[in-house]
């Protein structure tokens, strides 16, 4: 039984309905209007929590039961610990153990970590995963082996998805390094130290039920309060919550591939000859080696004009860490940290001040905060020739990567985006995206080894760098020079199940994913 | 050793932009190709056919095929195919990938070779982006980077790459092998439009001559038209004693360079930083390229992560006279072009001397001064192409000229 799909804004086919429930085709940038209200969760009183303020209780599976763990319920998880999570896993491996089927898994990224949750997706414990899936889980759900239908969605519009109700979390389990009996947390102490907890706070305000887990316990009151233990139900304490080592890493590299520091290079050269880069910018860019790469040559323009940046969003790593100690930006606004230094700097530096950026990504509140940004650097596994971009599958077709705040940050003023022509034999610029995650609107220019394409929409730009002796291009003789070199490829073929949705930020359904064809 | 099975190219987690070909002839039942792709998908179909294709213009009929390949080019596949085959059957038929227009060059004898960039000639990865990184020269090296065992499969490869690969006006530089084997080298990459030939372990004029007439018996064979041109390396304490007569043995020799690495090893110091142990030959080296009016060529500096190292390196080089040095590593190349590009007061100097000799040109006079000092042709030379590398390294505006200056000074 296929689901019927309509013709959206963007051109693609998508479904009205998902995993049963109805679906708003994406209509277009800025064109979708939510109404109603924001979502509530159940009023609850703290007569039924121990006067003393208590919440231990002493394990993850009894904290379960008493939030009321059953068939079909939602339960959320976060990625801060990223590849050293050592708790999600073993929620699905104690609900398949009490023989709770069809739960909904919704993280706010899956890791490599996560990929023993393929046996709770085969014995029916988990039905679907509303999150990011890559490797071996992005390939099993690629292979139409997932019952239900994942669904992806952007940080900002996970944020969005929670607040409006779209998706109703029943218990989330929110890993703390750090946390007192009474449910107040924080990222930082203990042996398993993230930093931040950026994504934890929506899911604590609208759960119905929160379950913070931590394996460092302190006295009340756990400083800063990250998360506020009034939103909290129960705190277990448990051996370890991560492995550190894969937590953050020990050091965040900038490439050392020469061609990946000349497009590096190139990006750099680009915003300060256009004037994008300018005193007082307000910029973000990835933990890639690449984009750390642009941030030490922005680093060096910033120096060498005196100028200094107001402040970046973090993901920060020790690169970003650097302009602010050495004087080159004022703050850094931070969300997660990428490794240990920046870990070190949000505990010493006043500057670097954790701050949920994701809440600040919800398209439906009151204003936008990343199209104040001026500079927004970007990957993409393709971009096509109206400067779409895709970054959930590889041109092969299978699911490889999760949003993040992708989406959201495509609304920054200038999006640029540094992409290799071709990696391996793969060309990254095509005639059309596997799979549509960004407009190409919102995309400005694409920076590759090669030459640089400005969107024929941004004639201010393509004007600010004529004479630049910048190598301009246009997307369409890139698109010709990768084929050049790499052979027209062919492109996957696919069934006409739809394994995973893709949801822009304002909720509505841009693309879906398709089984891959064996 | 199994005679029926040949093995050529590269696999393994850190391979990239290359493949391992395994082929085994059979007496009976076609071809069979089993393919394992990190590109299955997108490119399948067009590697196999491909290999289809390519075995049965070499002649082969019945033969199973395996490929791993990780992202392989068809230049590389075609390459590591045909070293199969010719390891096999020894055929000497070739199966060539076009050849671009755009890839068909030729340079000058006087060009500017400040950065030569290394490229190991089995490792087609490094090959594919090298023209990018703006060297004035790109070495495939088919000696020392090839292990014995790879030296024909890799100048096949190299073969195809320059054939393939867009180096962008760089000039296209093969390090050949020494003796027998680099002669076969010269027979597969001189029809290719190699601009320059390096000669490994250059000891005597004779080494030069050698090399430079089967070039011209290539070339006159085939009818081509470029120039070729020769690059002697001295890596020993006899290269080193014979430069002068090696810099003049040919007039296709247009620079020398030294191997400091061999060298020392050869005279039986250790190589230093500072290189005390090493000035003697240098500039014995500068010297003798200087006399027989060709370009003097430093050694590498092998430590890629010290570029405050590599910088000291340049000043050195420079300031003894050489005219530039080779790279390991791309990220070496902007120092080295920054290091001996001409500095500010040179290329102002060169603008007064080329304003001069402009304004005598236009007003048909012979001699060109500048103040009350005349200026030899050379100096003028010398000037035009300093000006011409400071628009090329971006030091200065193309347009120069319409820069104002009120220093043209003129005599009549």
């Amino acid at each position: 039984m296929s689901i019927p799909t309509v013709i959206n804004a963007a051109g693609r086919a998508v479904p009205t309905e998902i995993n049963g429930k109805p679906a708003i085709p994406f209509r277009g940038i800025g064109k979708y209007r939510p109404s109603g209200n924001k979502y509530g969760p159940p009023i609850p009183s703290c007569i039924d929590f121990p006067p003393d303020g208590n919440k231990v209780v002493a394990t993850l599976e009894e904290a379960l039961l008493r939030c009321g763990l059953r068939d079909g319920m939602t339960i959320s998880t976060h990625h801060h610990l990223r590849d050293g999570d050592l708790i999600s896993n073993s929620i699905f491996r104690i609900a398949s153990l009490l023989g709770v089927k069809d739960l909904v898994w919704l993280p706010s990224a899956s890791f490599p970590c996560n990929d023993p949750v393929i046996q709770y997706l085969e014995d029916g414990t988990i039905n679907r995963i509303e999150g990011s899936m890559n490797g071996p889980l992005g390939r099993f759900v690629s292979e139409g082996r997932m019952r239900g239908t994942a669904v992806l969605r952007s940080h900002g519009g996970r944020v969005q998805a929670i607040q409006d109700g779209e998706v109703r979390i029943d218990i989330a389990v929110l890993v703390a390094p750090s946390a007192d009996s009474f449910g107040n947390a924080k990222g930082t102490g203990g042996s398993s130290a993230c930093g931040v907890l950026g994504y934890a706070k929506t899911d604590a305000m609208y759960a119905d039920k929160v379950i913070v887990v931590t394996d460092n316990l302190i006295d009340v009151p756990c400083l800063p309060m990250e998360i506020e233990g009034n939103y909290v139900d129960c705190v277990v304490v448990v051996d370890k919550i991560g492995i550190p080592e894969k937590i953050v890493s020990g050091t965040t590299q900038i490439t050392k591939s020469p061609d990946r520091l000349l497009i590096a290079e190139l990006t750099a050269a680009f915003l300060e000859k256009s004037g994008i880069l300018k005193d007082g910018v307000r910029m973000q860019a990835g933990a890639g080696g690449t984009s750390l790469a642009i941030g030490v040559f922005i680093h060096e323009i910033l120096r060498k004009k005196g100028w200094k940046s107001k402040f970046g969003f973090g993901g920060s790593t020790k690169y970003m860490v650097e302009m602010l100690e050495q004087g080159q930006m004022e703050y850094i606004l931070d969300a997660q940290a990428f490794d240990l230094e920046s870990v070190a700097s949000i505990e010493k530096n006043s500057g670097h001040v954790p701050y949920p950026v994701f809440n600040a990504y919800n398209f439906h509140s009151k204003g936008n905060l990343t199209s104040m940004m001026d500079i927004m650097i970007l990957g993409a596994t393709e971009v096509d020739l109206n400067f779409n971009g895709n970054v959930v599958t590889h041109s092969d077709g299978y699911l490889l990567h999760g949003i993040g705040g992708w989406q959201n940050c495509l609304h920054a003023r200038n999006v640029i985006l540094p992409l290799p022509l071709f990696r391996d034999r793969i060309p990254v610029i095509v005639d059309q995206v596997t799979t549509l995650c960004g407009p190409g609107e919102l995309i400005d220019v694409i920076v590759t080894e090669r030459g640089i394409a400005i969107n024929p929409l941004r004639q201010d730009l393509i004007e600010s760098v004529r004479n630049s002796g910048l190598p301009i291009t246009t997307i369409e003789k890139l698109k010709l020079e990768a084929e050049r070199i790499c052979g027209k490829p062919s492109l996957p073929r696919f069934e006409d199940k739809i394994v995973a949705a893709i949801k822009w930020v304002d909720g509505t359904v841009i693309d879906t994913v398709r089984q891959i064809k064996k | 050793m199994d005679k029926s099975c040949a093995t050529t190219g590269n696999s393994g987690p850190k391979v990239r932009s290359d493949c391992q070909i395994t082929l085994s002839l059979k007496n009976e039942g076609g071809i069979s190709i089993e393919l394992k792709s990190k590109v299955e998908t997108l490119y399948g179909d067009s590697v196999r056919s491909l290999c289809l294709k390519m075995l049965r213009c070499l002649g082969i009929e019945n033969a199973h095929l395996e490929v791993v390949d990780s992202g392989a080019l068809p230049f590389v596949i075609m390459a590591r195919l045909e070293a199969a085959v010719k390891k096999l059957t020894g055929t000497g038929m070739k199966f060539l990938p076009d050849f671009p227009e755009d890839n068909m060059y030729s340079t000058a004898r006087d060009r500017f070779r400040f950065s030569r960039l290394y490229l190991p000639g089995n490792t087609p990865s490094l090959m594919i982006n090298a023209g990018l990184h703006s060297a004035d020269g790109i070495i495939l090296d088919l000696e020392d980077s090839v292990a014995p065992e790879k030296k024909d499969e890799a100048r096949i490869l190299v073969r195809n790459a320059l054939r393939q690969l867009d180096f962008r006006s760089a000039e296209k530089m093969v390090r050949i092998n020494q003796g027998e084997r680099g002669m076969n080298d010269l027979d597969s990459v001189i029809p290719q439009n190699v601009n320059l030939v390096l000669i490994p372990k250059c000891e005597s004029p004779e080494n030069v001559r050698e090399v430079a007439n089967h070039i011209r018996e290539i070339t006159a064979g085939s009818g081509l038209a470029y120039p070729v041109y020769l690059m002697p390396i001295i890596e020993s304490a006899l290269g080193v004693e014979l430069a002068f007569d090696i810099a003049r043995a040919d007039e296709s020799v247009v620079a020398m360079a030294v191997g400091l690495e061999d060298l020392t090893a050869d005279m039986g110091v250790r190589r230093t930083r500072e290189g005390n142990e090493t000035l003697y030959a240098r500039t014995r080296i500068v010297n003798a390229a200087k006399a027989a009016g060709i370009q003097p060529i430093d050694s590498v500096f092998p430590d890629v992560a010290d570029m405050e190292g590599l910088r000291n390196n340049v000043a050195v080089s420079k300031a003894l006279g050489f005219e530039g040095m080779g790279c390991i590593h791309p990220r070496q190349v902007a120092l080295i072009r920054q290091g001996f590009a001409p500095e500010p007061e040179e290329i102002e100097k060169s603008k007064k001397i080329v304003r001069a000799y402009e304004a005598a040109l236009s007003k048909g006079l012979g001699v060109v001064a500048l103040g009350s000092k005349m200026i030899d042709p050379p100096v003028v030379n010398r000037a035009m192409r300093s000006i011409d590398l400071a628009v090329r390294l971006g030091l200065i505006d193309s347009e120069w000229r319409n820069e104002s200056s009120d220093e043209i000074q003129q005599t009549s």
